[in-house]
């Protein structure tokens, strides 16, 4: 089975510090690492291998840095990866990296299976994955937290949605987004770090992949970013000392109180 | 072409619309009386009545457009995008929001590559941009760190999803009048690719936190499996569903399906009780939407507190079983 792992390289999220003034992350001392949600898609390929043979290979678009990202996943178990990267990349947006990817995943070649993680722990949006499926024409199952069985036609997954877990048989090839629940990430071992040190990961400009640089960045892009905010992140509520029992009665009548005035009682 | 009129994806089930289909409304018709446009409801569904999407047009929308078909009674990406592209061809509308569910947030990218539609997810503001008429897209993003507007200047549709409930369903208006359109659903459409062979409801307890008007979460402040007991008691009481930190989910004391946080569910609930979370960056990303935040934990310092509009600083056993037994006596005394 050949499986395709498309990653996105994001900032580590939990010290993200914020430019108060510019509304922007700052990167510098971030470090930045695998999106923890691409891990499980990784996991669960890497898997796949190990039961039915064949090939795992991620594709990351991003930076030339971003490379890191692509070979971490190799030191856990993947067998080589692709970087698209290039100036004309730069500023795109889900449309145009949806169609960047699927066209660089054509160029690598014959595939079964395309494992996504749910989102990127960064842009949030969850509409690549969905989105390189409809590229590419593909069976698309979103929000899979179990492979029940595959063979060389068809994959069954199970899928978590509002009221439950519905079975879905799909053929392939196809483009399964995982959730956390289908896998728990192996950490690189010292063996697959020495692997990844030798793989070489090729570099693809779009005249590399031969496609429409109009179609890219933010000619190719229908959305357009036109204000950042920051919510304020502390609300200065009421906090209460609760350090013995009088006071946790206190404290659990204020609350009560709170909960009545906002009609929740 | 010209693009013209505001659109909403209702979702139905079983026969009957989802409320976040009336919810979607609210948000249509601001925008459509802001354009100065029409209101028109898509459903796609098998077996529903004229009654059934009747309350459409009682809550707001003009005209509804209907695809019945058995190929239509569960969701599939690559069917639903087949029949929603036709539509989106045929009557070229300008703006189309859908609910950010699992099939809403599936099916829009779906479409949105095949019409190369601007389209911004899990959306929590909307509104019309004066002078060029743009659609303005709000949503948090860098888990919730950030705020972003985006708008979509030169492609049409300009398309959104919408967290469910994050705005209150259009109110009824027996008085309304409009026009139900049932369109024939084109075989050639039906894409057999994915079949749907099994379903496994959730059994007891409401897990759908996401659509839940109040949750209440345990962390890893319960200790142990056994101790949920208190936090279902309280979601009981409040009439809620029941949430959990990644570190209760990870233990194994509760499923996956109620993880609020970044690997977990997003949550936009009016109330949020949080108790035994410390509140790390990933579970914060999960729950700070939400209206209202009460946390109680043993932690004076926990990062939960500084998003908290009420806060107890102290041991959950002991307020916990207080909290419960207070509102037992409240709900007894109404």
């Amino acid at each position: 089975m050949n499986i395709v792992i498309p990653i996105k390289q994001v900032p580590e999220t939990s010290n993200v510090k914020m430019d108060e003034k510019t509304g922007t992350m700052v990167r510098e001392g971030v470090e930045s690492i695998i999106n923890p949600l691409d891990l499980y898609a990784i996991e669960a390929g890497i898997q796949l291998k190990d039961r039915f043979g064949g090939t795992v290979t991620v594709i990351s678009m991003g930076p030339p840095n971003a490379e890191k990202a692509i070979r971490e996943a190799i030191a856990m178990g993947c067998d080589g990866g692709v970087l698209v990267s290039g100036r004309e990349f730069a500023g795109s947006d889900t449309w145009a990296t949806a169609y960047a990817l699927s066209e660089s995943i054509k160029k690598i070649g014959a595939f079964d299976l395309i494992l996504c993680g749910e989102r990127a722990t960064d842009g949030d949006t969850g509409q690549v994955g969905p989105g390189i499926a409809s590229f590419l024409d593909v069976s698309l199952a979103t929000y899979v937290s179990r492979i029940v069985e595959t063979d060389e036609k068809e994959i069954v997954v199970e899928r978590l949605i509002e009221d439950g877990y519905e079975t879905l048989a799909m053929r392939l090839p196809a483009l399964v987004t995982v959730v956390k629940e289908i896998s728990y990430p192996r950490l690189p071992t010292l063996r697959g770090k020495q692997k990844a040190r030798k793989t070489a990961v090729p570099v693809w400009a779009a005249a590399e992949i031969g496609i429409d640089a109009a179609k890219l960045g933010l000619n190719g892009s229908p959305t357009r970013v036109v204000k950042i905010e920051m919510p304020k992140v502390t609300r200065g509520g009421k906090i209460v000392p609760a350090p013995d029992e009088e006071s946790a009665v206190r404290a659990v009548d204020g609350l009560v109180d709170f909960l009545k005035s906002k009609d929740f009682i | 072409m010209t693009y013209a009129g505001v659109w909403t994806i209702a979702e139905a089930r079983d026969g009957a619309l989802r409320q976040v289909s009336f919810e979607l409304l609210t948000r249509g018709r601001k925008l459509a009386d802001k354009r100065n446009t029409t209101l028109s409801s898509v459903v796609l569904a098998s077996g529903i009545s004229d009654e059934t999407v009747r309350e459409l047009i009682k809550r707001g929308a003009d005209r509804v457009y209907v695809v019945d078909d058995p190929a239509l009674a569960h969701f599939t990406a690559e069917t639903f995008s087949n029949v929603l592209v036709k539509l989106i061809d045929t009557y070229a509308p300008e703006i189309i929001i859908a609910a950010a569910t699992t099939s809403g947030r599936t099916l829009m990218p779906h479409v949105s590559m095949r019409t190369h539609a601007g389209l911004t997810a899990d959306c929590t503001d909307l509104d019309i941009e004066e002078g060029t008429g743009n659609l303005l897209q709000t949503r948090p993003a860098i888990g919730g760190n950030i705020l972003a507007t985006i708008k979509t200047p030169e492609f049409r549709p300009q398309m959104s999803t919408v967290r469910p409930r994050s705005t209150k369903p259009a109110p009824v208006d027996a008085s309304r009048t409009g026009e139900i359109v049932r369109l024939p659903f084109d075989p050639a459409l039906r894409d057999g690719r994915v079949r749907r062979i099994g379903f496994k409801a959730n059994e007891g307890e409401e897990v759908d936190i996401q659509s839940a008007d109040v949750v209440v979460s345990g962390g890893k402040g319960l200790k142990k499996a056994e101790n949920f007991a208190l936090i279902r008691e309280l979601a009981e009481k409040l009439g809620g569903s029941i949430g959990a930190s990644r570190d209760a989910v990870d233990r194994a004391w509760i499923g996956y399906p109620h993880q609020v946080g970044l690997s977990g569910k997003t949550v936009t609930p009016k109330l949020y009780v949080a108790a035994g979370i410390s509140g790390a960056i990933q579970h914060l990303a999960g729950m700070k939407t939400a209206e209202t935040i009460v946390a109680i934990n043993s932690d004076p310092d926990a990062q939960i507190f500084r998003v908290a509009d009420y806060g107890i600083v102290g041991d959950l056993f002991e307020v916990l079983p207080l909290l419960n037994e207070r509102l037992s006596r409240e709900v007894g005394s109404k």
